[in-house]
């Protein structure tokens, strides 16, 4: 404000004041940079940062068992496992319900496989009871049978709980016909029939796209019938089916029957095992911390959380053989990478560049190339064992065995991330000044004093920016361990890559990348604030 | 300190640059250099002992003549004893032996110079002892056998796939050098092969789509990026990153998961997406380090001079980054060429590129043919890394620094 002669704020050329002026210039500046960077933005979002949150999702997500069995969750909200006794007849009503309307999916032996990871022999429960429903449900169709035929007649039901003039229009139509609608009221007159009957429309139509005026009804739906016949409803209707509902009414008395409970335990005994029970409930909410609790070699237990048994607790010590090959591969590679970036950075220039390049060229190469050369050398029938058994130092009969384990690992991923130390040791080696190290050494210093002293507290940030970026990559290395790791030489990755492929338990191998994904971040905070990530410098 | 010390002292034959004896130093040295490839040869052949013994002579007679006869012509005395040796070696065993004993001719008489004219004190100051000469020399040394362990896997497995036998190692008849030993017979399958040309071409189908799009993206967004006023710049860049910081097992599981659920898994897109992403943060990080020494004032000036932004980025700034955005987009090639595991997951049978091929060969029924991809593979890099080089020396120029 040198103008002492103008009053008022000053102006720009347009006449504006000239702080909204430049106000409105920056914001337009801040605009055309945020308007560069959204493209390329929102393309890393949705192909990177989106797959990320998903598996993340899926590492706590567990809709599949309220999903398959909404009804037996519900149900058994009142039970508790403390109590020592296997669930009431509600329970198991529910789960016949549920269990009927999943076996005609083909969707209850996707949850028998879920809840397998946790009970062993799950699986093979669910996959036997879901053959067996439309058996317990064929006692009732059968007797409704003998008593009226029209009872097991797809037209006649369809008559009888559908909407009139819906059935008009159905009867007829092509395959899958109109959505099913019910009649008026008959979902207070036959609650539970009513119930069936729609889930029975809803699968014939949205799965197999039958016409539901047609199709004959499941067994689920006659069960149910006779359950809601029992308890004495169904009075005062007069619509189509009125007699046969009266007769049935009269009928249902003398029928046979049998509790769902009986009906499950002569399927299989397990049926009463409290522990199925327990692990139904303990994992019937939508998200659960099974999957991290897995990761961590416990479980999650009716009786809360568990250590898992010593033979099955592989993650803990899984991941704690990947740190300790990480930190043994970071230790070699600054023994191997300090020495030769210190030469690099004493030499003249024109040499360094010349032996630069003989640390680029692994950098470059692929690193199945690297892999299938260690692959090459280290087998027993290899060149360094030839060599070796050439030298005489070792006989025929005594190969090394240097491959499928791991030594093979560690030598094989310290020569594949030895760059990725040497060139940030280097970039900081270059930096610092000799004549600190010939000022040491003229006050008196001996070399290795000048060296513990001056020169090496100064490269020190050097050997973190390094250890850190080694770290990171090894910890989460796959393909190197995949192939030259054998069984005991192989990381977390690994792990990940089997339940992803071979077991199929994603939401394990979710949680397990969580967890890795997470001790990534951390160090990566580190590599930040210690280097910087607009540091960091390729080739 | 007396006089007397410091006398004794200055007699110490560390002050004195010239040449060390020849008889209590240079010959026993060479004898035992000569000694230990005579142990070599001698083992080989199994009779160590007298190995030994003929390569302590080797070493002292070349030491003797070389010392006291023609101590000044070097390059003719070495050109003649690997000649000699050579032959040496032919006459002994066939081509492979002439070939090893022009090795042994050509280091022993290195050695024989370099230690008879005092040329291993030449890197150390005058005043160093022996103490601090030898661990210099010790120290050179192993920094050679690092460098050895970082190119000779890589330089092994070259000759390896000339092999013409199924074999991963040298057969006697390679190391005779006899002309059985070689076959381009790996080179063939690679070349007729249908699974490896299939891999091939989708490897060159699908890198690049991913340089293409990894490029044309993170060109654009690094000038934003370099922009002098970037609201949550920290924050942007982190995100843009951090597909090179995440392990690829995670972003292979995370995609594998996403794109199933967006029916992407094993289409073609999917993978060119997947590899577009990994290559962005190379692209990010080159563009944005060759725009930090851009000069502004020359899109001032040319704005000045009436041209719109457009024509500016075109016909100024574009030319001056280029090699910046070329060897970006380089890097983002051979991230999506190399890559493997994102693949391995995103992809079908159909996506099935050369890494992958390879993975499966080295996992399952070991070929040698994978040695003659890699060795196709590590020309490639070589060539590369040369542009890379070449591009990295010019924009250094253009923006008038000195390359280093």
């Amino acid at each position: 404000m040198s103008d002492a002669t103008q009053d008022g704020p000053v102006l720009a050329a347009d006449g504006r004041p000239l702080k909204a002026s430049l106000r409105s210039a920056l914001r337009r500046q801040k605009m055309r940079a945020l308007l560069l960077i959204a493209p390329l933005l929102i393309f890393v979002l949705i192909t990177f940062i989106a797959p990320i949150a998903d598996m993340l999702f899926r590492s706590v997500e567990n809709g599949i068992v309220s999903d398959t069995l909404p009804r037996t969750v519900v149900a058994l909200d009142d039970w508790d496992y403390g109590s020592g006794e296997v669930p009431d007849e509600p329970v198991f009503e529910a789960l016949f319900v549920d269990m009927y309307d999943a076996s005609e999916r083909k969707i209850h032996t996707r949850l028998g496989s879920r809840l397998n990871y946790e009970v062993t022999g799950v699986s093979s429960l669910f996959r036997q009871a879901g053959r067996e429903m439309e058996d317990i449900g064929e006692i009732y169709e059968d007797q409704f049978d003998a008593l009226d035929e029209n009872w097991t007649q797809g037209e006649f039901w369809a008559q009888f709980m559908g909407d009139p003039d819906w059935y008009s229009e159905a009867a007829g139509a092509e395959d899958p016909g109109p959505t099913f609608v019910m009649k008026e009221g008959m979902d207070e007159l036959l609650p539970l029939t009513a119930e069936a009957y729609q889930m029975f429309a809803t699968f014939a139509q949205e799965e197999d796209e039958d016409n539901v005026a047609t199709e004959d009804p499941w067994a689920l739906v006659h069960a149910r019938l006779y359950q809601d016949l029992t308890a004495g409803a169904g009075e005062g209707y007069d619509g189509f089916g009125a007699e046969e509902l009266a007769a049935a009414r009269e009928a249902v008395g003398d029928f046979e029957s049998t509790t769902y409970k009986e009906a499950f335990l002569n399927v299989d005994e397990d049926w009463a095992d409290l522990e199925i029970w327990g692990t139904i409930k303990a994992y019937s909410p939508n998200y659960t911390p099974g999957y991290f609790l897995k990761a961590v070699d416990a479980q999650l237990t009716p009786h809360g959380v568990e250590a898992q048994p010593d033979d099955q607790a592989v993650y803990v010590k899984l991941f704690g053989r990947t740190v300790w090959m990480s930190l043994t591969i970071t230790f070699m590679t600054i023994l191997l990478g300090y020495p030769v970036a210190f030469l690099l950075a004493q030499l003249p220039m024109r040499q360094s560049s010349m032996l630069m390049i003989l640390v680029l060229l692994p950098f470059w190469t692929s690193l199945l190339v690297r892999t299938s050369a260690w692959k090459v050398l280290l087998q027993q029938q290899g060149v360094i064992n030839d060599l070796l058994v050439w030298a005489g130092i070792i006989n025929d009969a005594g190969r090394l065995v240097m491959i499928n384990n791991q030594l093979g690992t560690i030598i094989a991923m310290t020569h594949i991330l030895l760059p990725f130390m040497i060139l940030p040791l280097y970039s900081v080696m270059a930096t610092i000044p000799p004549t600190y190290v010939r000022a040491a050494k003229s006050l008196g210093a001996t070399n290795v004093t000048a060296f513990r002293r001056v020169y090496f507290p100064q490269s020190v940030p050097g050997i973190g920016a390094g250890s850190i970026l080694v770290f990171i990559l090894a910890i989460g290395y796959y393909i190197t361990p995949a192939l030259v790791g054998g069984t005991d030489g192989i990381f977390i990755s690994n792990r990940i890559a089997y339940h992803i492929s071979s077991s199929l338990n994603w939401g394990l191998a979710a949680a397990l990348g969580s967890i890795l994904l997470a001790a990534v971040l951390i160090l990566y905070w580190a590599y930040d604030r210690i280097v910087g990530i607009d540091n960091v410098k390729l080739g | 300190m007396t006089d007397a010390t410091a006398d004794a002292s200055l007699e110490e034959p560390i002050f004195d640059r010239g040449a060390p004896p020849i008889w209590s130093f240079t010959v026993p040295m060479t004898a035992l250099f000569g000694a230990f490839f005579g142990f070599l040869v001698g083992n080989a052949n199994g009779a160590p002992i007298p190995g030994v013994l003929g390569g302590a002579v080797y070493g002292a007679i070349v030491a003797i003549v070389a010392m006291t006869m023609l101590h000044d012509s070097r390059t003719a005395f070495r050109w003649g004893l690997i000649v000699l040796t050579a032959i040496a070696g032919f006459i002994f065993g066939s081509w492979g032996a002439a070939l090893a004993g022009g090795i042994i001719g050509a280091v022993v008489s290195w050695w024989v110079y370099w230690i008879g004219r005092g040329d291993y004190r030449a890197g150390v100051p005058i005043y160093s002892t022996t103490g601090q000469t030898l661990w210099h020399n010790t120290y050179l040394f192993i920094c050679g056998l690092i460098f050895f362990f970082l190119i000779a896997p890589i330089i092994t497995i070259i000759p390896l796939s000339f092999n013409a036998q199924n074999y991963f190692t040298f057969t006697p008849e390679m190391l005779s050098l006899s002309p059985e030993g070689y076959s381009v017979k790996h080179y063939n399958d690679f070349f007729t092969n249908s699974d490896w040309q299939s891999a091939m071409w989708n490897s060159l189908k699908i890198a690049p789509m991913a340089t293409i799009l990894a490029v044309g993206f993170g060109t654009l967004a690094a000038i934003g990026l370099s922009q002098p006023h970037v609201p949550f710049r920290r924050a942007i860049m982190a995100v843009l990153i951090s597909p090179m910081i995440v392990p690829l097992i995670i972003s292979a599981a995370g995609m594998y998961f996403f794109y199933s659920r967006v029916n992407l898994q094993g289409t073609y897109l999917g993978v060119v997406l997947a590899h577009a992403a990994l290559g962005i943060p190379f692209v990010i990080i080159t563009v944005t380090a060759t725009l930090v020494g851009f000069d502004r004032s020359l899109t001032r000036a040319a704005a000045n001079l009436g041209a719109d932004p457009v024509t500016t980025f075109a016909r100024i700034q574009m030319p001056l980054i280029l090699p910046g955005v070329i060897s970006g987009g380089l890097f983002a090639f051979i991230t999506s060429f190399d890559e493997v595991v994102v693949v391995l997951f995103v992809g079908s049978a159909q996506q099935k590129t050369l890494p992958w091929q390879m993975f499966i060969g080295l996992r399952e029924q070991i070929s040698p043919t994978i040695l003659a991809v890699a060795t196709i593979l590590v020309a490639i890099s070589i060539a590369l890394l040369t542009t890379v080089e070449l591009l990295r020396r010019r924009s250094e120029r253009l923006r008038g620094l000195t390359p280093g």
